[in-house]
């Protein structure tokens, strides 16, 4: 990942270009082969990209009430 | 700016190992045998003698393996996920990694690299045998002492691969391409062509 001496003119990837991070690219890519696999390990995969947490907003130094975000693969 | 950056780290290096410090030396050059610092231990001591003295991080790292001085015959392998650990302290012959600059084979006694890896194939040489592995992405660690650590996201053997899955949505990904309006569904229907003619090429080549 050179850079040109003239600052900034390094050559970005084009999902950088357009916004995403690389996390997300990431994520995406992995998502697309899990999506591409035989069944039996298609279904295990899947399992794989659950994701559940809980975030709470703070008001006034105390807690409010948490929303539970609970993901599946197919959103 | 950048231009004076390999002349500025040599500077630091040099001072560090040579003992008269004109940079700081890097933090992750631990010293091979793990020093305590006594003037702490004394004082510790006297506070309270029956109490074993804390360790401190520093204590706890193991210091940079040498890089041996001949080449090693064998490349020692680490290939991880996030979620299990594939090739772990294996030795084989040589790894041919992915890397967004092309296909790089990794042979021991390869200069010490970072890579980042792009969707494709891993292949794993040892003698006769090649265990093939695809990538979705990653990072590639060779280090200068011929161990490779790979890090990778999501890996499959090539025959886990449904080849169906993939035309179609290598199909998919572009008519999305060619529909897309905004930079970011571009961007992700391009993601979507790159990964799955990579799945593809891995699947014939």
């Amino acid at each position: 990942m050179a850079s040109a001496v003239a600052g900034s003119s390094a050559a970005v990837p084009f999902w950088r270009a357009a916004g995403m991070t690389y996390i997300t690219y990431s994520n995406v890519c992995a998502s697309l082969v899990r999506g591409c696999l035989k069944e039996p390990y298609k279904s295990e995969a899947a399992t794989r990209e659950k994701v559940h947490f809980a975030i709470s907003k703070w008001a006034n130094g105390k807690p409010e009430k948490p929303t539970i975000r609970s993901d599946s693969p197919e959103e | 700016m950048y231009r004076q950056a390999p002349r500025l780290l040599i500077r630091a290096l040099d001072g560090g190992r040579g003992g008269r410090l004109i940079g700081r030396a890097f933090s992750t050059g631990v010293p091979v045998a793990p020093v305590e610092d006594s003037a702490f231990v004394e004082a510790w001591k006297k506070v309270a003698p029956n109490l074993e003295p804390p360790k401190t991080p520093l204590s706890f790292m193991k210091p940079r393996p040498p890089t041996p001085s001949s080449i090693p015959s064998k490349l020692t392998v680490n290939f991880v996920l996030p979620y299990q650990s594939e090739i772990s302290n294996k030795e084989v012959d040589m790894v041919i990694v992915p890397a967004t600059t092309g296909q790089m084979g990794v042979l021991p006694g390869h200069v010490a690299t970072i890579a980042e890896l792009k969707p494709g194939l891993l292949s794993v040489h040892d003698g006769n045998e090649v265990t093939k592995y695809f990538v979705s992405s990653g990072f590639a660690f060779i280090h200068a002492n011929s161990i490779a650590d790979i890090v990778a996201v999501e890996a499959v053997p090539v025959d886990r691969i449904d080849p169906s899955l993939v035309q179609k949505g290598l199909a998919d990904f572009t008519q999305k391409l060619s529909s897309a309006t905004t930079d970011l569904e571009k961007a992700e229907a391009q993601i979507g062509v790159d990964v799955h003619s990579a799945l593809n090429a891995a699947l014939t080549g």
